[in-house]
């Protein structure tokens, strides 16, 4: 059985989201196959942040349907506690910020937060926790509060603190934004080694990062989907990533004495 | 550069609280477990603060003082800068009842029973500060929070000292870039109106990216399972040490509050 013919993790159709003083999403409507690895494209504002909100199940469409693998991902679903929990630990979500993601007194005590809620037994928590440490390489900050860590750091506790659930499907807001390039290789390695055959959805506008990781694209622009597909074929359309502004034009010099300008991103 | 009070007092604030979380204290109480301490020292504050006999408290201030001499120098200088503002704000509260409380007349107007009480309120309030500080000085944030949920503290409550702890660090750093950002922007000295408004948009800014911040870090709990009431992991071993620490700590409670308050 093809990949396409699978019950997609998730599927939207039309949806429709609105924050009191702005629209967000407008009639958006795709849908992600399990083991995909999905880069959602945009500028600032074009409603990534939003999108992913929905799929992690922290806002709810408020036109269209959201679903997860086949069920309607609403409110209600989520508020049943063996569902809700169920969602919780298939789903985790790495946040752009991770001064917001990380909230607890140290390194153990975040990454051992989700399995206590999940409530699992302390042997299986120790256990996992211990694991996630290990394999992030981050066991010599255990005992450090997380706000003392560098940027790089900070997002290593923050995927541990999620991939110690071994989530089915991990869903990235701008892994590597605001870290150096070392840090941010060492995400990108990290995305490429560990992740198996989880569902990715990683929004960016980084095509740097989307041409290294994601197999499927969906660009976002003022709300709606402007494309969806392969990312070869996306990322080589200039013309697309112009008018979405992923790509822009300005002059530069490369060396002393030649200005020129070309399309070109930064990341 | 000069800077202005709002500004010195965010940066001081600050670097004490970085001071006090870095700090390293040693000896005894540094590894009894966090529970005994709790419990202990919170029947050695009751006992203070009901004693109505000097001697009694002074008794129970020197345990303090002695207990924060031997838990390293960090601890003992932590320790001596609080006597310093308690024994300040403690002092000018109770100035008055040195001559407003009727009693036989010593000097200068002062009656002898005015400066009982003054004496008896100061050194109460030095010896309860001292304990309620040594529990913080020599426990780790963390295993005072889980400490407190062996008592029944609601979880919420835990978490929510937990998150000020940690956040205030992050919403002070903001602080601390939007001073410097409009320092880099202005040159010589504003006057007072305009000083006086930016300190109120910049508390305004703080407000805003506060909540920000909140909605965000509900997000994050959510995102992992949260759902109103957060589970901890209870790490904690009682060892002969503590139960003989927590027997010592019974002991002198209860000859306190019986020398102290009973008789």
């Amino acid at each position: 059985m093809g990949v396409l013919a699978m019950t997609p993790v998730f599927e939207l159709e039309g949806v429709g989201f609105r924050y009191p003083n702005a629209p967000a999403l407008d009639g958006v409507s795709f849908s992600i196959a399990p083991g995909q690895c999905v880069a959602l494209l945009g500028a600032n504002g074009s409603g990534k942040s939003t999108l992913l909100r929905l799929l992690a199940g922290l806002a709810f469409a408020q036109a269209g349907h959201v679903r997860f693998q086949g069920g309607e991902l609403t409110e209600a679903a989520l508020a049943d506690d063996a569902g809700g929990l169920e969602f919780r630990r298939r789903v985790g979500v790495v946040f752009q910020n991770p001064d917001a993601q990380l909230f607890n007194a140290t390194v153990f005590d975040e990454v051992a937060f989700g399995p206590l809620q999940m409530g699992w037994s302390r042997e299986q928590v120790l256990e996992r926790t211990g694991e996630a440490l290990r394999a992030l390489d981050i066991e010599a900050l255990r005992e450090r509060p997380p706000y003392r860590l560098s940027g790089g750091e900070k997002k290593r506790v923050a995927l541990a603190s999620v991939l110690v659930l071994d989530p089915e499907v991990l869903i990235l807001d701008e892994p590597t934004a605001a870290l150096d390039p070392q840090s941010q290789a060492r995400v990108i390695d990290f995305l490429f080694e560990r992740l198996g055959e989880r569902t990715v959805i990683i929004a960016t506008h980084s095509l740097e990062v989307a041409r290294e990781i994601a197999d499927t694209c969906a660009v976002l622009s003022g709300g709606q989907l402007a494309a969806h597909g392969p990312a070869e074929g996306i990322l080589s359309d200039e013309a697309l990533l112009r008018s979405t502004h992923l790509l822009h034009v300005h002059r530069h010099r490369h060396g002393p004495g030649s200005a020129h300008s070309h399309p070109h991103q930064h990341s | 550069m000069r800077r202005d009070f709002l500004e010195k007092t965010l940066r001081n604030l600050g670097d004490a609280l970085d001071e006090a979380g870095r700090a390293e204290s040693s000896g005894p109480l540094r590894r009894l477990d966090p529970r005994v301490k709790l419990a202990g020292f919170f029947g050695l504050i009751l006992a203070a603060a009901s004693s109505r006999h000097l001697p009694v408290t002074l008794g129970l201030w020197g345990l303090g003082a002695t207990l924060a001499a031997v838990s390293g120098p960090g601890a003992w200088r932590a320790i001596l800068r609080l006597w310093a503002g308690v024994g300040l704000l403690t002092g000018a509260v109770a100035l008055p009842a040195l001559f407003l409380t009727p009693g036989p007349a010593l000097d200068w107007g002062v009656t002898q029973t005015g400066l009982q009480s003054a004496l008896t309120l100061l050194v109460r309030v030095e010896t309860t500060a001292t304990f309620a500080s040594l529990i913080a000085l020599t426990t780790p944030w963390p295993a005072l929070l889980k400490a407190l949920r062996h008592f029944h503290v609601p979880a919420l409550a835990v978490v929510i000292f937990a998150m000020a702890t940690r956040f205030i660090f992050v919403l002070l750093g903001i602080a601390r870039d939007a001073f410097e950002a409009r320092r880099a922007r202005h040159v010589g000295h504003l006057p007072g109106k305009l000083r006086r408004q930016m300190a109120a948009s910049g508390a305004a800014m703080l407000l805003g990216k506060s909540i920000q911040l909140s909605g965000e870090v509900y997000d994050a709990m959510r995102a992992r399972g949260f759902r109103g009431e957060a589970v901890t992991l209870d790490e904690f071993r009682c060892s002969r040490a503590d139960w003989a620490a927590a027997g010592l700590f019974l002991a002198l409670t209860g000859a306190a509050l019986e020398w102290g308050c009973w008789r």
